[in-house]
């Protein structure tokens, strides 16, 4: 094969990547909080709760992790403003349906945890006369925490790959600037790679900032 | 039991308590006085109910029947002998007025030693941070670990865990004690000095109710002795009468019979 590699096109175009790639967090990071608020609310809720409650929470669950992600990107940006009056933007859009995603993969996340904390824990929290939102604040938020941590850090990373499913509805993060340049200029072999790089590269620097948590809380244990 | 329940009335005062576990009874009508000052033991065969007894005082379990009063006030249900179940806020505040001292320890793993023993005096007891750091190096100096005050819990020993245990309980002020066999998950070297933070506690007069498999602890510290078997109470008495081998209360003799026989 004649295949010469030649970057020089990618770097003339690095600024889709580069800002695709800012797009690319930007995404992750609001989708992640809000999945992180959705998660934790319905986990506590789940755990308290009767059975009616957690039928409907498991069925969230259960809905969103049984259905492709590009599936409900299509939904919510194609589907929903035909059913209903809504008008956004292809970003928002997404962000929506990636924050609810997200949300049912942390509910998971944190009611295992919550689980998992030792009876004998809640018991002291009751035995020194704390109030259950106490015991839930001081006590076993914490605790879950530190249990869940290394769960989560795969979560989030999981999550932030996810965000390439946006190019999809043509939300100009990574994989969507890797596109552009692939039809502009017909290196696909090099946009590829560079662009893998870069995933790959965000995906490490995650992985050790969150480890650095962990080993942190671990000490800590 | 009469004689010490009717002078003065009794802080803690049991009675007839009962609780099943679907069908199995763990508690058939206990009946037991704790008089300010005092200690008393809880003895018995492992699956007697000790456990849950002590565990119904601060209702960490409810209970079917029966009544549970410390100082004149009912624990877990409203007066007026409803049965109804006291508020969460309610409960939470009448088990701040009992400490309880776990067998495993149960420090809140992700605080240091001084901020397990501060969190019941900041969030309970409303205690500034900086005044309820001096109360807790006061009780971590009374148990020996004045150095050990930013230590987590995984850096200390078991011994050294259970000490800060006892130090969050008594830093509470608690009207009565709860240990629930505080020494049965240390290793046989850390069981010293362990009770030796409870011998002294005793010396200042904290009434305890405890339940504990050293029996040569309960002799020495204990006013007196609950023998439990079969979630019954069994035998009560001052601790030469009780732990006497010669005993006329044949469950009792069958039961320091195997005890002497496995730990001699």
């Amino acid at each position: 094969m004649g295949y010469a590699l030649n970057f020089n096109l990618i770097w003339r175009h690095f600024d889709k990547l580069w800002g695709g790639l800012l797009l690319s967090l930007e995404l992750a990071v609001i989708s992640i909080t809000i999945g992180v608020v959705i998660g934790l609310v319905l986990a506590v809720w789940y755990v308290s709760a009767g059975r009616v409650v957690r039928a409907v929470i498991a069925g969230y669950v259960e809905f969103i992790r049984n259905v492709p992600l590009i599936l409900l990107v299509y939904l919510v940006f194609y589907g929903l403003p035909t059913v209903v009056d809504l008008a956004y933007s292809a970003p928002t859009s997404f962000v929506l349906t990636l924050s609810v995603y997200s949300g049912a993969y942390l509910v998971e996340v944190f009611r295992s945890g919550l689980e998992a904390v030792p009876r004998g824990q809640l018991d002291a929290g009751k035995a020194i006369g704390l109030t259950p939102w106490q015991r839930l604040l001081h006590v076993r938020l914490p605790a879950m925490l530190r249990i869940t941590l290394p769960a989560l850090s795969n979560t989030f990373i999981s999550l932030f790959k996810d965000t390439s499913i946006a190019s999809v509805i043509s939300v100009p993060e990574l994989t969507f600037g890797a596109q552009w340049i692939n039809f502009n200029t017909f290196r696909i072999v090099e946009v590829y790679l560079v662009t893998t790089a870069m995933y790959l590269v965000t995906g490490y620097i995650m992985l050790f900032g969150l480890r650095l948590v962990e080993r942190r809380s671990r000490a800590a244990r | 039991m009469s004689d010490a329940s009717n002078a003065h009335p009794a802080l803690l005062d049991v009675r007839d308590v009962s609780k099943a576990f679907g069908a199995v009874e763990v508690l058939r009508s206990v009946s037991l006085q704790v008089k300010r000052g005092e200690v008393v033991t809880v003895i018995g065969p492992s699956g007697s109910g000790k456990t849950t007894l002590l565990r119904c005082v601060n209702f960490l379990e409810s209970y079917d029947s029966g009544s549970i009063r410390i100082d004149g006030r009912e624990v877990g249900y409203r007066e007026a002998g409803t049965r109804q179940r006291r508020s969460e806020r309610d409960l939470a505040a009448m088990r701040a007025e009992t400490g309880m001292v776990f067998q495993s320890y149960n420090l809140f793993p992700h605080l240091t030693a001084a901020g397990n023993i501060m969190l019941g005096l900041t969030k309970v007891r409303g205690k500034s941070q900086a005044e309820a750091r001096t109360v807790a190096e006061h009780w971590l100096g009374r148990v020996g670990l004045a150095h050990k005050a930013d230590s987590l819990p995984a850096e200390l020993s078991g011994g050294q865990q259970q000490r800060v245990g006892i130090a969050r309980a008594v830093a509470m002020e608690p009207k009565i004690l709860l240990l629930d066999e505080i020494t049965s998950a240390l290793d046989p070297e850390l069981v010293g000095e362990v009770l030796a933070v409870v011998r002294s506690l005793a010396e200042d007069g904290m009434t305890m109710l405890m339940v504990t498999h050293e029996m040569a602890f309960a002799r020495d510290a204990s006013s007196r002795i609950v023998f439990m078997a079969d979630g019954g109470v069994s035998a009560v008495g001052p601790p030469k009468e009780i732990l006497a081998a010669e005993t006329t209360n044949e469950r009792l003799r069958t039961f320091l019979a195997r005890f002497r026989a496995s730990h001699f």
